[in-house]
């Protein structure tokens, strides 16, 4: 991004540098280091045990589905898995029942990866590790913020459930760069199975490092962490925020103070988040409680090789297919939403082409895609045949996307509901009589048409779908048109 | 080498610690810590470059668990240990510093 | 009467499980006033469970190997709702929701809890005198210290309120108080015991192991609490080194060594290394090899354990902070103060002077800037010794050594000054960085007529040979002084 220059300095491009950090719980059945259930939504303080509570005496043992799901996670990230340890990060706080927090620490599982946006780019990926989740704070009094509130009231049955934290290079150059890439991140970890990715229940969580470097300079700007974002509209809008402050502060004349700040949705800003003088020490030192997790070869390839085909491959597939651009906007929306299997259908279908598929493309990112929560209704299979009904001129394009709504809303199949909306096809004899009528009717413009005036196929055509309600292949009348003109 | 631990260095790992040591437990710990460490002269001193740390005394890797539920705790059971409770919660007094 | 022997007579039928109960309560409330060796006994609980015991004997049900033993129970390992303390007022009030793997295991095996005994505060000491409940005494001298931190486990064995008593041993913590109190102590292999329910000190180095009358007795609780825990990711997967297996085998052609380092270790007494002397000739003539071994990197064990252990311990301690169980103190009764107050009150008043001191040295070795020069180090320091006993075990299928410094020292004597007081560890300290077994066996008594111990070293899943040795030093060991409290002299 070049962010605008403010007041009357001289014109200097800014140009914003974003590292995201992203913590996704995944979807095992059981918390990270013991046999409570790990489940959003429940009763305070039900999912509870004594390790998850830190009492004395406990002790934690790894889940191995947390091991293969972080395995996942850094296999579709192009990541090298190896052998890892656990460390004991050490802070107090009333969430944290054990007062440290279990994380990998300097031998993560996964490090030095790539993620491909639906756009082409790729980022970096430092490192995606294992970390245990803390419980939930409630702020009671002062309107729930907690610098006002009263007191505190903690749930620990989030405590313990498994995170896997994604670290990015500081590759990302814009928010609009920064939305895309956690959407693609997203969408990995939910075709991995690893999480379910939703930002609205925080099991997905990012925090983004902003710094801004003058535009072509090599060097970074002091980071600050922007942290409480809970959607990607407000990651945009904190990102920029963030971007223009720190513009402001530099060409002011200040310095950026390295810090955690605080994105208020509200108001609309990032605030400070540091307390008076306190320094923080983590005192990391190897977990004593856990041994060392060591994958090896076998383990890393059987996982590697179930891995289902990730977001860029089936768009590279759905642009094969469709001939349409693998960094479209249409194909990345058939993707993110999972519609692939609906092109796929129609791209083995018998008498296949091409256009067939672009036309499949484009019901699914509009009219689909705006009726995704109906999705369920509409089989392959009908799709399929829809897509072919307009595909051959039996349905105009208006007349398909009636019949794919209709679909949607209430289900069936593509002719019986074409039938009930009365989109018979017309008989080639039927449209040319109404052809014939229309430049009965217009015998002024039909003489201007003849004498090479062009632009009155359009004048044609639209009295002809006037005349037939729509019901016409309007491809088929301006064809009829041009051979009448001879 | 790290040099003797100073009664400032003691005040900084007591609040690190979280606890809260009056000036006479603070002159006293800075001359016990400082004893304890002077004692350790001589591993500071001692050369172990190329030795690697043992952090375990065990050789086991990959100790793993099925991921199958297993009974949690009875909420009543574990909120009566509980100084203070609200709502099923355990309640805390306010937090003012920023969250690590 | 042996726990062997108890339980083979409350097997049998010979013997109730509750009259065996009824006698060991009998020698508490005769002595327990004088030793206090508990922070609770157990009178109604342990009735209970001496009653089941006879009536799964009546009802020709197996007992378990332990059937009607009395057992002690060291206050840091969690009883379902039982209190368990550690010794301090942080866990005012505190009773746990669940049994540790050990306490389960004895219940299987039909052993009878008495009682928790006494500790040094969260297992920091050497005298069981950093209690929040008051110290513990000597049964052999009332004014001298038991020895600890689990000295109010080997003052329960010493004194016959329990036949057998689990303790946890950390830098010396169940074999120097075996040895002041003339009894047998062992620390198991690193991973042999199930640490699920032991209230943490040091994880790397903490071990739960027994405490009894006899070398055969301490292994017949060692086998019945080993053994894999898929509750403890430390705990060994395989089946354990029976330690009862070679009792009686005699040490005919066993290599034996001496560890120079420690048996003239700078502060251990005439006395302690005369008896480790007398310990090696009679192995020597019951037909072992004998010959002295060099274990160099054991002499820097004590300065890498008083940064690994605080290090740990200062971070396993962090938990109590006043939220979730225990003590909670408020700065001010209005409830102005925040969080930050609640935790610096609540573990200022909770924790006693030892675990302040140890949490604070810990900090500061883990702390930004002094990681690599303290903890880092030391981690180092701890494979030295690992390599240096290695290199000795090459040669040898044991190693000697003497347990404690000098016999019961008074109460009080050591508490001003915390390096004294560490020092009592150095003999003990280099097994647990190894996470090698040791046991301490009673060799004589001292210039004071005070108990002796000596150690027997050995390689990690040594237990076997460990044990095989230390019974045959135990059978060719002086008569052994005999507690106040059982009606002995002070003195020879
Ligand atoms: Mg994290
Ligand atoms: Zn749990």
């Amino acid at each position: 991004m070049s962010a605008a220059t403010a007041g009357d300095a001289p014109a200097v491009a800014w140009e914003t540098v974003i590292g995201l950090e992203v913590h996704a719980e995944l979807r095992t059945a059981t918390k990270l280091f013991c046999g409570c259930r790990n489940s959003f939504g429940e009763e305070p303080n039900t999912n509870v045990c004594p390790v998850c509570l830190g009492l004395p005496g406990s002790l934690p043992v790894l889940n191995k589905a947390a091991v293969e799901y972080a395995m996942r996670i850094g296999s579709a990230l192009h990541c090298g898995i190896q052998a890892s340890i656990f460390h004991r990060k050490n802070y107090f706080y009333p969430d944290m029942p054990k007062d440290y927090q279990i994380s990998q620490y300097d031998v993560p599982i996964n490090v030095d990866g790539w993620l491909e946006l639906s756009g082409g780019e790729r980022i970096g990926i430092v490192r995606a590790h294992l970390e245990e989740d803390t419980g939930k704070t409630t702020h009671v009094g002062g309107g729930g913020r907690i610098h006002e509130a009263g007191y505190s009231l903690v749930d620990f049955n989030r405590a313990g459930v498994p995170l896997v934290e994604i670290v990015s290079a500081p590759d990302i150059r814009s928010s609009e760069q920064a939305r895309s890439y956690v959407e693609e991140l997203r969408a990995i970890l939910v075709a991995t199975g690893a999480s379910d990715g939703k930002m609205e229940e925080g099991s997905l969580r990012v925090d983004a490092n902003v710094s801004v470097r003058p535009a072509g300079s090599g060097g970074f700007g002091t980071r600050c962490e922007i942290k409480n974002m809970n959607s990607l509209r407000s990651l945009g809008r904190a990102i920029e925020y963030e971007a223009a402050r720190q513009v402001a502060v530099v060409q002011g004349g200040g310095e950026v103070v390295q810090e955690t700040r605080h994105w208020d949705e509200a108001a609309g800003r990032t605030g400070s988040m540091r307390s008076k003088e306190e320094a923080y020490d983590y005192r990391y030192f190897p977990e004593p409680d856990l041994v060392p997790v060591d994958p090896g070869e076998a383990w890393i390839s059987a996982v590697a090789s179930a891995l289902p085909p990730l977001p860029a491959s089936r768009r590279a597939a759905v642009a094969g297919a469709s001939g349409m651009d693998a960094s479209s906007d249409a194909v990345a929306t058939v993707v993110r939403l999972g519609l692939d299997p609906f092109v796929e259908a129609v791209a083995g279908g018998p008498g296949s082409r091409e256009n067939v598929a672009a036309i499949a493309v484009r019901r699914l990112a509009n009219e689909v895609a705006a009726e995704i929560d109906s999705v369920g209704r509409l089989s392959p299979a009908s799709f399929a045949a829809l897509v072919r009904m307009e595909a051959d001129g039996s349905l105009t394009a208006a007349q398909s996307r009636t019949v794919l709504k209709e679909l949607l809303a209430s289900g069936g199949e593509p002719k019986e509901v074409a039938g009930r909306l009365g989109f018979e096809a017309m008989a080639a004899g039927d449209l040319e009589a109404v052809v014939e009528e229309v430049i009965a009717a217009h015998p002024e413009e039909w003489a201007r048409f003849l004498a090479g005036e062009d632009k009155l196929t359009g004048f044609f055509v639209g009295h002809i779908k006037v005349a037939t309600e729509g019901r016409a292949n309007l491809g088929a009348a301006s064809a009829l048109l041009r051979a009448l003109r001879g | 080498m790290a040099t003797r631990i100073s009664a400032s260095d003691v005040a900084h790992v007591a609040r690190l610690a979280r606890l809260e040591l009056t000036g006479e437990e603070l002159d006293r710990f800075t001359g016990q810590l400082g004893a304890v460490l002077e004692h350790a002269r001589d591993v500071e001193a001692l050369d172990v470059a190329g030795v690697p740390p043992t952090a375990h005394p065990l050789p086991l890797v990959n100790v793993l668990r099925d991921d199958v539920v297993t009974p949690s705790l009875d909420r009543d059971e574990v909120l009566a240990q509980a100084p203070s409770v609200e709502s099923h919660r355990f309640r805390v007094p306010r937090i003012l510093g920023e969250e690590p | 009467m042996t726990a062997a022997g108890i339980a083979a007579a409350v097997r049998s039928g010979q013997r109730t499980a509750r009259s065996v109960l009824e006698e060991h309560l009998g020698r508490i409330a005769a002595a327990e006033a004088d030793v206090h060796a508990f922070n609770l006994v157990l009178h109604e609980s342990a009735r209970a469970a001496a009653d089941a015991v006879d009536a799964a004997v009546a009802a020709g049900r197996d007992p378990g190997v332990l059937a009607g033993v009395p057992v002690a129970l060291k206050d840091n390992l969690c009883t379902r709702g039982v209190p368990t303390t550690c010794s301090s007022r942080i866990l005012d009030g505190w009773t746990p929701p669940y049994d540790a793997t050990v306490v389960r295991r004895l219940a299987a095996e039909g052993a009878v809890v008495v009682g928790k005994t006494n500790l040094d505060e969260f297992a920091m000491g050497s005298s069981t005198e950093n209690s929040a409940f008051g110290a513990t005494r000597n049964p052999h001298d009332l004014g001298r210290v038991p020895g600890g931190s689990s000295g109010g486990s080997a003052a329960a064995v010493a004194a016959g309120f329990a036949a057998l008593a689990l303790g946890s041993d950390t830098g010396g913590s169940i074999r120097q108080p075996a040895a002041l109190c003339g009894v047998v102590g062992a620390k198991p292999t690193y991973g042999l015991v199930s640490r699920y329910g032991l209230i943490a000190f040091a994880s790397s180095l903490d071990q739960i192991g027994p405490f009894a009358g006899s070398v055969a007795d301490a292994a017949l609780l060692l086998d019945a609490i080993s053994g894999p825990d898929p509750l403890d990711s430390t705990s060994l997967r395989d089946a354990p080194p029976p330690a009862s297996a070679r009792l009686g085998a005699g040490v005919d052609g066993l290599r034996v060594g001496v560890v120079a380092e420690l048996a003239a270790a700078e502060g251990i007494s005439a006395d302690v290394v005369a008896r480790t002397r007398e310990a090696a000739d009679a192995l020597a003539a019951a037909g072992a090899k004998v010959d002295e071994v060099s274990v160099p990197a054991a002499v820097y064990g004590l300065s890498a354990y008083y940064l690994i252990a605080p290090a740990e311990a200062s971070s396993n301690l962090a938990r109590y902070d006043g939220v979730r169980y225990g003590l909670r103190e408020r700065g001010d009764p209005g409830g102005a103060g925040d969080i930050t107050d609640m935790y610096l009150k609540t573990r200022s008043r909770g924790f006693g002077a030892e675990v302040k001191r140890r949490i604070m040295l810990g900090t500061y070795a883990l702390s930004a800037g002094y990681y690599d020069a303290y903890y880092g180090k030391a981690q180092r320091v701890r494979t030295l010794i690992i390599r240096d006993f290695a290199a000795a075990y090459e040669r040898f299928d044991v190693l000697l050594a003497p347990t404690a410094p000098s016999t019961a020292f008074a109460l009080g004597e050591k508490t001003a000054d915390p390096i004294t007081m560490y020092l009592n560890d150095v003999c003990t300290i280099p097994s647990n960085l190894a996470g090698h077994p040791a046991i301490s066996v009673p060799f004589g008594c001292g210039d004071d007529g005070l108990p002796v111990g000596v150690q027997v070293l050995a390689p990690a899943l040594g237990e076997t040979v460990m044990f095989q040795a230390a019974a045959a030093l135990e059978a060719a060991a002086p008569p052994a002084h005999v507690p106040v409290t059982l009606g002995g002299g002070a003195s020879q």
